[in-house]
């Protein structure tokens, strides 16, 4: 294994490592536009030049691997003479656009003149104008004036969406990237151009113009879309509220993750936040009164469902009441949810498997057909000693008829259809829904219990491979929701049990103590990047 | 810092009020003298205090004076305005609130679809002017009488301020 010394550090590597990739190691910055760590080296731009001995010129640090004995050093005024030329290169028909570029902020030329750069510019001829603002797809918006270059959108689509919309079209200074002929830059993971785009040549039509970069909280999550669990930051803008119509959320960000989704994540999960500050949204308890649902306060509503359960349970007993959970919820809730109705009330019918007649399936890349983040969490705390199937009941669509449905979370008229959906609630005397967002199956409930979205709370999703991963809240709940296991906690006090968990993590605490599967595991050692359960076995590819 | 008690005279308050008076009336003959002579020719001796008898009489304002903002226009009479939010970020008041549209000409790209500043609120530091990179934000025009008769007057919007 080679040692390197660059700036004076040494370090020892694998064979085939890069300079840049060593110098990350020893925290040492060299700036680069084309070298992106989840693409190949094209070694173009060069940003990245160092100053290595023996060597008569300046090398790539992006594309020259590391060998015994190399001495590299970043900061020799050769080096910063030429990273500076190289930046005044990028910049002589640069629009300098940024009062009304989305980039400004998060802008590697911005960055890297501030720290390299700070000459003055020494072009006397006009600018080259080129193409502004064009729409090159659902979500993906190009200014090729303000474009490097790096290429880092056109290896994207050549190497990991492999959909090839985009390539580099003339030579020289008439370079630009340009569509395809007859494309659209139109894949499930055209989002993450954006992301990679070390300028602001490509940007999000979604975020386009609705706040400042630098208005935006962070906040480590997980995707809650599918099962796959992509790590991602909840950006949010908490305090302009004048912004992107009130919204919070602003935009989705992926995270890092070596072991789940690396650098990417899809379209699906990138803008499928918008529900988070929708309109619809559950912000207060609401009971049904005759037609219309009218708002009561959460004590009194507390008390209503623990009450309609304790007449179901008095008149029909424990198996008049179906609970219907989901695998939308956190580990965290899922848990209290069976603590709650299953061991404290002796309710065993729960369940949270609805058939979805609108099939979907896996791409082949991260989207998976289950569009639910913690399938493998509700299996793991909800069904270990189960033997209740829902299906039966749905699908018999008996006479039967039972007291109480509990259901949480789950738009029963969109995944059944509107008959069947209304079918199996007319089998019960009283429904209780708990969501946060109002939908058709909301509006045939008769007391709905308005809960938190993901986004707001703290917890965990398990997710395919049963990977546990930790999701923090980023925003406070809208109005009265609260988190679903807070909301149980509401209901289990009022009925005179003593659920005093002052936050997600005192749940986790005792569900790793009580569900077999989470033996073991803590907050701690989920850390940022998860940690999937003891037990798990490799899933078969 | 060094206090003390009020000592007996003080406390009577009887030897402060004439104390008080005497100042007074020092600062009305002397001025009085000082108009007086200024009156009658003497004018190498010094101005008295002055009153401006406001609205009438106004006091003259130094080009660098803040008063209230407006919205530089382009020569078709749009804001020069791109909606940048410098000013919304640098305002230490958070009184300035934009909104950003998509301009037609993609030469321009972005402008102001809302831009509200409340006044009431503002404390006149000028930073937003400052923060401009277009120049579109001044405060030079000289207006000081911003009044209303609710908070919500206050609240200048882009057409007031184009004016
Ligand atoms: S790409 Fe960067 S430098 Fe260029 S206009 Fe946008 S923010 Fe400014
Ligand atoms: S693949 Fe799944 S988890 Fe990942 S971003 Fe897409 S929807 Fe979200
Ligand atoms: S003068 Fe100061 S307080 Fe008033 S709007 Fe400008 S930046 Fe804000
Ligand atoms: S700083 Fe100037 S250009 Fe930017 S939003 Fe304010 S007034 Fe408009
Ligand atoms: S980063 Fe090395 S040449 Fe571009």
């Amino acid at each position: 294994m080679p040692t390197v010394t660059i700036n004076q550090k040494s370090l020892t590597v694998p064979e085939g490592t890069t300079i840049i990739q060593a110098a990350e190691q020893l925290n040492i910055e060299i700036p680069r536009y084309c070298y992106h760590p989840g693409l190949s080296i094209a070694g173009s731009c060069r940003m990245c030049l160092v100053e290595i001995e023996k060597m008569p010129k300046l090398q790539p640090a992006c594309n020259t691997r590391v060998t015994d004995g190399m001495v590299v050093t970043t900061q020799s005024p050769k080096v910063k003479e030429a990273v500076s030329g190289v930046l005044e290169f990028l910049l002589i028909n640069h629009p300098l656009d940024c009062p009304v570029c989305d980039q400004a902020g998060e802008c590697y030329l911005q960055e890297y003149y501030m720290k390299f750069g700070l000459h003055d510019s020494r072009m006397n001829e006009n600018k080259i104008k080129r193409h502004k603002a064009e729409v090159i797809g659902p979500h993906v918006i190009l200014d090729t004036e303000r474009c490097v270059l790096c290429s880092r959108c056109v290896r994207f689509v050549r190497e990991v969406s492999r959909s090839h919309e985009i390539g580099i079209f003339n030579r020289g200074g008439q370079s630009e990237i340009r569509l395809l002929p007859d494309q659209v830059l139109d894949n499930n993971y055209s989002g993450n151009v954006v992301d990679i785009c070390p300028v602001g040549a490509l940007t999000d039509r979604d975020f386009r113009f609705q706040c400042r970069v630098w208005y935006l909280s962070k906040a480590d999550s997980v995707c809650n879309g599918c099962s796959r669990g992509c790590n991602i930051t909840v950006e949010a803008n908490r305090q302009r509220a004048h912004h992107g119509e009130g919204r919070r959320v602003m935009r989705l960000k992926p995270r890092f993750n070596k072991e789940v989704n690396r650098w990417w994540i899809c379209d699906i999960g990138r803008y499928g936040y918008k529900f988070i500050d929708d309109p619809s949204r559950l912000i207060q308890p609401l009971e049904k009164q005759g037609d219309e649902l009218e708002p009561l306060d959460w004590s009194t509503a507390a008390e209503r469902a623990v009450g309609r359960i304790r007449e179901a349970k008095q008149r029909g007993g424990a198996g008049s009441i179906v609970i219907v959970a989901s695998p939308q919820l956190t580990n965290e809730d899922l848990f209290v949810t069976r603590k709650f109705f299953g061991v404290d009330l002796g309710i065993d019918q729960i369940d949270f498997r609805i058939p979805d007649k609108n099939t979907l399936s896996d791409d082949d890349f991260l989207l998976r057909a289950d569009r639910n983040p913690n399938t493998r969490g509700a299996e793991a705390i909800l069904l270990d000693g189960g033997g209740f199937d829902l299906q039966r009941i749905i699908e018999s669509a008996s006479t039967q008829s039972f007291g109480l449905l509990y259901l949480c979370e789950q738009d029963l008229v969109k995944k059944l259809g509107s008959e069947p959906a209304r079918r199996f609630l007319g089998q019960f005397d009283y429904v209780i829904y708990q969501g946060s967002n109002e939908n058709e199956t909301s509006g045939l409930a008769n007391l709905v219990l308005p809960a938190a979205t993901y986004a707001e709370v703290n917890g965990t999703f398990t997710n395919f491979e049963g990977r546990v991963q930790r999701i923090h809240a980023g925003i406070e709940p809208l109005g009265d929701s609260l988190p679903a296991w807070r909301v149980i906690c509401k209901l289990a006090q009022t009925a005179g049990f003593d659920y005093g968990y002052e936050s997600a993590a005192e749940v986790f605490v005792e569900l790793a103590q009580t569900v077999t599967e989470f033996e073991g595991l803590s907050y701690e050692k989920i850390g940022s990047e998860g940690m999937k359960l003891p037990e798990t076995q490799p899933v078969p590819a | 810092m060094n206090r003390r008690d009020l000592n007996f005279a003080e406390r009577l308050y009887l030897s402060e009020v004439f104390k008080g008076l005497w100042l007074t009336s020092g600062h009305f003959f002397s001025n009085m003298k000082k108009h007086l002579a200024r009156q009658l020719g003497f004018t190498r001796i010094e101005k008295g205090a002055v009153t401006f008898q406001y609205p009438e009489e106004r006091r003259p304002f130094s080009p660098r004076y803040r008063s209230r903002h407006r919205l530089t226009q382009r020569e078709d009479g749009s804001p020069r305005c791109v909606a940048c939010m410098m000013c919304e970020t640098a305002c230490p008041a958070r009184c300035i609130y934009i909104v950003a549209g998509e301009h037609p000409d993609p030469n321009i790209e972005k402008y102001p679809a809302r831009f509200d500043i409340d006044l009431g609120v503002c404390v006149f530091c000028g930073f937003c002017v400052e923060a401009c990179p277009e120049d579109a934000i001044r405060m030079d025009t000289g207006i000081v009488e911003i009044a209303a008769y609710s908070r919500k007057e206050m609240i200048y919007h882009i057409e007031d301020l184009l004016q």
